[in-house]
């Protein structure tokens, strides 16, 4: 049986409470998690400085050379898990195993967090502006154009209660460590493996164990975390997202209604993009933010929801380890069946037609004892105020919205990911100001397509750090 | 010297005649209260002739806390208290009609009794105290105030008001409720540093918590404010939090005992600590006032095994109040009797696991 500690700057702590990991499937104890307590958690922030302090001891270049070493050791090498070791593939098995995953999925975003560490210096240069890293270290320095700059740290440690449902969003804390920030892991858990197989593939690649601290347990614990880090991430639904807007300390990950918006221009050839909308609709299991879950256009929506449906709604749940498994099992109850029940509803509308049932040969949603499925879901939207129209599920689930060009923009609300199929430069511009749009994708870029060079929800650099002014000499006089 | 064996017959013959006088007092047509005298007449047994042994409380319904929401309170008082004055608790609930029970002196007996289980190194007599918790309708305050006099102290208080708090986190103002224990630790701070003595305090894991990090904080200690002993409640008190709080938060020099109780029950006290139980917390009701049974999920009259896991049902007999068996909001395992406490006990209390999900808990 796996032992999976606390660990607590680096040293292991085995608690009192343990809580099972379990198989999705047949309930069966993969893990025993240690549970850390949110006294504990607030006990260790008193020293959240040392981790920066440990981290300032090598330079940002050293740090992005180990993590393109901890890149090769997550996705290659057998490393420690607790009390025991694990091969890449038992990885990705267990993953699979305890977050109803398919495996093919639990490679897909292995690799997928790899990249990102592997890259992680042009990834910084990139969202730096080229900054030279030492600054960040120093807090000031000259840049090559003569101009003195300051960078402060907002916070010596970034806080994060991570999802269980989502491995691939690990991605977005990796560059702290490079830029000598802690962290202050919450896992989630069902899904402790990624944040621990990081940080045992981190220590490997010599970065101090002593920057990391990981708390697994229960909501007290990630209350703790978010309360007592100056910097913080959570993953949720839109109430979590609501809760903590307007607080600069927590950067709140939830639902991304993503979209695909067909301009005028294009939409009569809207054929040759089937394939961006269906990848952007179906990839990882249309669990991510960055998952399509509306589809706009002026006209030819109902051909496009047909087009989309033909291909989505033949698909059903098969085992994990199908390699060609596309959909993701529920594995909290009641979950899959509460969406179920709220897209039953949502089809009552007379501007609602679900395009997906003649091609589903059966439900929509797939009972299993310990688990549940949702198979994809096509909606045609006829009225643009209709709430289907801006909906989004942790599955294959797209409305396909019939919207003048001209008030796109206006209604489609919050928009995580917006690829916009158009060469209208007019329309370009007013997208490129539509501050409702947060990553702009023009061309057939499909949703879920990120350039990691861009800043995701904001740029991490400016969340972890507050440019201001310094003067170590007087200015030119005026 | 008497066997366990011996001492857990002794205070079962000593649990039966409790039982037959409380339930001789509380429906005899002289002493019994309204409540009851009226309840009495639903029965299909005569409780005055047909309860001769604990396990006869069995045949009473099942006593529910509804029936403590609303007035008039004088239908709770046996007859011959009427004339005594009478305190009104509050027993819980954060909506609506709450919840009460009234009392005469259990109170002050409970936390008596009580206070004969505190060893007198760790909560000096005649040394002054700090009530740091919840006050207000509830009994705590009063009880913790009583024990502090009977053991020759003062009791200082610092009120908190937890159902503020739920309402503030229900609406997300996670700042406004730390400003507000932060005001809570404020008072405790300035009450400690004012040389009044104190070396006994009662509180909850939270504020312990947030005293102990603030006294840390500001390069002291629990230890150093001169607090000798604790004792702290509720379901937050668990097996991880007894080690957390004597290993980084107390340090070796403070004595810390849970307590698991309510406004119907009293106060059960943990059992002695020995480092071989690895911080393991059973409780022992204080028997024959008070009986803790642990029982099955599906079947309340049936008790688990020893070591099996059930929900906590608690019984009442005193004379000022009756309770022939009430299932707490809690789970926990039944344990064998021990020779301190020749009965049986529960460990590791924590919500019921049906109720767990919807119950807001460790608020303050």
């Amino acid at each position: 049986m796996i032992e999976i500690p606390v660990i607590r700057w680096g040293k292991p702590y085995e608690s009192l409470e343990k809580a099972d990991v379990v198989h999705f499937e047949t309930g069966e104890v993969m893990a025993r998690m240690h549970q850390a307590n949110g006294g504990l958690v607030q006990m260790d922030m008193r020293k959240a400085s040392k981790a920066r302090e440990i981290l300032k001891q090598f330079s940002c270049a050293d740090l992005i050379k180990k993590c393109e070493k901890a890149a090769d050791l997550f996705l290659n090498a057998t490393l420690p898990i607790g009390n025991g070791t694990q091969t890449p593939e038992q990885f990705c098995e267990i993953q699979s195993a305890t977050t109803g995953l398919p495996l093919n999925m639990a490679r897909g975003n292995m690799s997928k967090n790899a990249f990102v560490l592997k890259h992680m210096g042009e990834i910084l240069d990139a969202l730096t502006r080229g900054l030279p890293l030492e600054i960040l270290t120093r807090g000031y320095g000259m840049e090559s154009r003569g101009v003195m700059v300051s960078y402060q740290a907002s916070s010596p440690v970034l806080g994060l209660v991570l999802p269980s449902n989502s491995p691939g969003v690990h991605t977005l804390w990796l560059p702290a460590i490079p830029l000598q920030i802690g962290l202050v892991l919450k896992p989630g858990s069902s899904e402790p493996w990624t944040p621990y197989r990081m940080y045992e593939a981190f220590a490997a690649a010599g970065v101090p164990r002593e920057a990391f601290s990981l708390y697994p347990g229960p909501h007290d614990v990630g209350n703790k975390v978010l309360e007592t880090s100056q910097r913080a991430m959570i993953f949720g639904g839109t109430a979590t997202v609501e809760k903590y807007a307007g607080d600069p300390r927590v950067q709140a990950h939830g639902p991304g209604f993503s979209k695909i918006l067909i301009g005028d221009d294009m939409v009569d050839r809207w054929e040759e993009y089937l394939d961006v909308l269906v990848k952007s609709v179906l990839i990882n299991g249309g669990r991510s933010c960055v998952n399509c879950s509306g589809i706009w256009a002026s006209r030819h929506t109902e051909a496009i929801a047909d087009a989309i449906a033909k291909q989505l709604g033949p698909i059903t749940a098969t085992p994990t380890t199908d390699p060609n498994a596309v959909l993701a099992a529920f594995t909290m109850a009641g979950a899959a069946e509460a969406m179920n029940s709220q897209i039953e509803e949502g089809v009552k509308s007379p501007a609602v037609t679900e395009m997906t049932a003649k091609y589903r040969n059966g439900d929509r949603l797939i009972r299993k004892e310990r688990c549940d499925y949702l198979r994809p879901t096509v909606l045609h939207v006829s009225d643009l105020t209709d709430p289907m129209a801006n909906t989004e599920y942790m599955f294959p689930f797209v409305s396909v919205v019939e919207c003048p060009q001209k008030q796109m923009i206006g209604k489609i609300g919050t928009t995580l990911v917006g690829t916009a199929i158009t060469a209208d430069e007019a329309w370009i511009s007013e997208l490129v100001d539509a501050r409702n749009i947060d990553r702009l994708n023009v061309g057939r870029i499909p949703t879920c397509s990120l350039n990691w060079l861009q800043p995701h929800e904001g740029n991490i650099i400016d969340f972890l750090f507050r440019t201001r002014a310094f003067q170590n000499s007087l200015p030119p006089a005026h | 010297m008497a066997s366990l064996e011996d001492k857990c017959r002794d205070r079962k013959a000593e649990l039966d005649q409790q039982t037959r006088e409380i339930v001789q007092w509380h429906f005899g047509d002289d002493t019994g209260c309204e409540f009851w005298l009226e309840k009495k007449k639903t029965f299909d047994f005569d409780p005055l002739k047909d309860v001769n042994c604990f396990d006869d409380l069995k045949k009473f319904p099942l006593f529910e806390d509804d029936w403590l929401r609303g007035g008039p309170m004088r239908r709770w008082v046996p007859q011959p208290l009427q004339n005594k004055p009478i305190y009104v608790f509050e027993t819980g609930g954060t909506t609506g009609v709450p919840k009460s029970r009234v009392v005469v002196e259990d109170h002050w007996i409970d936390y008596e009794l009580f206070s004969e289980t505190l060893p007198d190194e760790s909560f000096p007599k005649g040394s002054n105290w700090l009530m740091l918790g919840p006050s207000g309708p509830r009994r705590l305050r009063l009880a913790i105030e009583h024990l502090a006099q009977h053991r020759g102290g003062i009791c200082f208080c610092v009120d908190l008001d937890p159902r503020w708090v739920v309402k503030l986190l229900k609406k997300g103002k996670v700042e406004e409720a730390k400003a507000y224990s932060a005001h809570c630790i404020d008072q405790a701070m300035t009450i400690l540093s004012a040389n009044n003595d104190i070396k006994c305090m009662f509180t909850t894991p939270k504020l312990l918590e947030a005293l102990a990090l603030r006294l840390m904080d500001e390069g002291s200690s629990v230890e150093e404010s001169g607090i000798k002993g604790i004792f702290c409640g509720g379901t937050e008190f668990t097996q991880q939090w007894f080690r957390f709080a004597c290993e980084e938060l107390l340090g070796p020099n403070v004595y810390i005992t849970p307590t698991y109780g309510n406004t119907l029950m009293g106060l059960a006290c943990g059992k002695p600590f020995d480092p071989a139980d690895n911080y393991k917390i059973t409780y022992y009701a204080p028997q024959p006032r008070a009986v803790v049974e642990v029982v099955d999920f599906e079947d309340h009259k049936k008790l688990v095994g020893y070591g099996e896991t059930g929900r906590v049902k608690l019984y009442t007999m005193t004379k000022e109040l009756f309770v022939p068996g009430f299932l707490e909001r809690d789970e926990g395992e039944r344990e064998k009797p021990h020779d301190k406490y020749p009965w049986d006990g529960v460990s590791s209390v924590r919500p019921y696991h049906v109720f767990a999900k919807t119950t807001t808990v460790g608020v303050y």
